[in-house]
């Protein structure tokens, strides 16, 4: 009942402050088992995906978190587990009572779907980190698992790392084609595969489309070029200039 | 007493034409659905999304000047902050430029809607052109990074003008004093519904006579749908509802003519100069919060021009106050 409230209450902070936007470009939302995953550069980032979701679809879809982080107090610790019901597992090797691509495969197993962020940390900088290997070793685990890319627009600017106020700055969750780890792909082929896969949904292709809204867009192809061969990667926030089609 | 109840009336009166025509709109769209049917046209289906809108926004400005003064400073500080919002979110800065971008939201905004709320004329010309222009540059040098400094700092700054400085002199003309009486609200809410019905309805007319007889492109570059047909045909006939208008105001049919004028070009290289930066940016749209026209700044980019013109003109010629 309460960790209900508490969820919603994220999720209202989340929508209000961000706008919230969810495009479903490559999939429609399932109730198949799925891993979303997504670029990392905030604490909203698995709320943003989760709040994506119909609500029927939530209480099953479980965001992995570093246990290292979450459980340093008691209202991360609440909030994680209790709340959001997450796959904690500990970043640090040494640390390790078990292996995380176990802990995920047996949350998997019991049916849930996850959110995971492969780049392992929050990313102050552009583009994409280097993809750990779990989400390759939790494809040979749960062969057929659905592995969905998650672009996370605008996050960085929102909700900066190591800044308490978040800014009001629109968001969005793009969500691409689901891939799968193929039969005997290699882990750095797969894993290059998932980060190409994520990185191209950053660039948005329908930019120069006809949309249908605003005056001038009804009759006109528009003759530009997207923000992003402007001002390449060197501006935070580039990657969603280009951005217009809204997912049906 | 007499004058307020001449205000309510006329009020009514507006009330009762906006919703008329609105309603006429409503039934042309969907005679022309009937029309094609079968046939699904982005271009209808895109109409009645607006018209749809239209109600909404009219609905929303309704209920806010029948909640009077606060409710006006309250409807459009939003206003304010939902298109700042659009602006800077499409405008990207970079991690040195956190504590302007709070400031601007946290404090600039709302620090100008106090000075209008306050009736403080000075401070509301002063925050965003003189305070903000030297305080947010000075705030995001501190953050150390100077790649793109100068277009960084222009941005925010902009985003302020644009959004903050510029909207807020909507609410702003209910403090003027006109004739050398105190400000008279009633009176003063019909002076914002003058600006927005003619600006708004400018832009709305120059789209239908452009669609009905638009063949010469004002300029493709920016804004491939305006055109010469479009722009005269509906500056001139928003002009003619200015002039229709003049009972709502304190200016003469003549006057009222002028300003509705002055108030539908500005509106027009509003749009134009706002297309520009949309077209540098490589969308479209502003935003999606209004269904059919994008977001709030695509819907008032034309208001964002004509607000500080016709509050000084008034200000200038018609009223009498400090």
């Amino acid at each position: 009942m309460i960790r209900g409230l508490v969820a919603q209450g994220i999720n209202g902070i989340i929508q209000v402050l961000t706008g919230a936007r969810a495009l479903w470009d490559g999939c429609e939302p399932s109730a198949h088992r799925r891993v979303y995953y997504g670029n990392h550069a905030s604490h909203g980032d698995f709320v943003m995906i989760w709040s994506s979701l119909p609500k029927a679809l939530r209480p099953q879809v479980r965001p992995v978190a570093g246990a290292d982080y979450w459980n340093r107090d008691p209202v991360r610790r609440y909030i994680i587990s209790r709340v959001f019901n997450a796959v904690l597992i500990e970043r640090e090797a040494h640390k390790r009572t078990e292996d995380p691509v176990k802990t995920m495969a047996r949350a998997v197993e019991e049916g849930s779907s996850l959110i995971l962020f492969p780049e392992g940390t929050r990313n102050t900088e552009e583009g994409l980190l280097p993809f750990k290997s779990g989400i390759y070793h939790l494809g040979r685990e749960c062969p057929n698992l659905e592995f969905v890319p998650v672009w996370l627009d605008n996050l960085k600017r929102a909700m900066p790392k190591g800044r308490l106020m978040p800014l009001p700055l629109l968001c969005t969750a793009r969500f691409g084609a689901p891939i799968a780890l193929t039969e005997g792909e290699s882990k750095s082929d797969f894993l290059a595969r998932a980060r190409d896969a994520l990185l191209a949904l950053s660039d948005d292709p329908s930019a120069t489309e006809t949309g249908l809204s605003g005056e001038d867009t009804t009759e006109a192809t528009m003759a530009t070029k997207p923000a992003n061969t402007i001002e390449a990667g060197t501006l935070i926030g580039t990657e969603q200039a280009g951005r217009k089609r809204e997912g049906a | 007493m007499m004058t307020w109840m001449e205000g309510l009336s006329d009020a009514m009166k507006l009330v009762v034409g906006v919703g008329g025509v609105l309603l006429i709109a409503t039934l042309i769209a969907e005679a022309l659905r009937l029309k094609t049917r079968g046939q699904p046209s982005a271009v209808i289906d895109n109409l009645v999304a607006r018209i749809r809108a239209w109600w909404v926004m009219a609905a929303v400005v309704g209920l806010a000047f029948a909640c009077g003064r606060n409710g006006v400073i309250a409807l459009f500080f939003l206003v304010s902050f939902f298109a700042l919002r659009e602006f800077l979110t499409l405008t990207p800065t970079r991690k040195a430029d956190y504590w302007p971008l709070v400031a601007a939201f946290y404090i600039v905004l709302p620090y100008q809607y106090w000075t209008i709320h306050s009736e403080w004329y000075g401070m509301q010309a002063l925050v965003i052109p003189v305070y903000a222009f030297l305080f947010l540059p000075i705030l995001a040098s501190t953050g150390g990074d100077t790649s793109r400094y100068l277009e960084r700092t222009a941005k925010i700054q902009w985003g302020l003008m644009i959004c903050v400085f510029c909207i807020s002199h909507v609410p702003a003309l209910m403090n003027l004093s006109i004739g050398g009486l105190d400000p008279d609200i009633e009176r003063n809410l019909l002076l914002i519904a003058f600006l927005v019905i003619v600006v708004q309805s400018s832009d709305v007319l120059q789209y239908v006579w452009g669609k009905l007889l638009g063949k010469h492109k004002v300029a493709p570059q920016l804004s491939p749908s305006k055109t010469w047909e479009g722009l005269i045909g509906g500056v001139a006939s928003a002009t003619l509802l200015g002039a229709a208008l003049w009972w709502i105001t304190p200016f003469s049919p003549l006057q009222a003519a002028g300003m509705a004028l002055v108030i539908n070009i500005m509106g027009f290289f509003g749009g134009m100069v706002m297309s520009a930066i949309k077209r540098d940016r490589g969308i479209k749209d502003w935003g999606h919060m209004i269904e059919g026209h994008g977001g709030m700044l695509d819907r008032l980019d034309s208001v964002c021009f004509a607000a500080p013109v016709f509050f000084h003109m008034t200000r200038y010629f018609f009223s009498s106050a400090v």
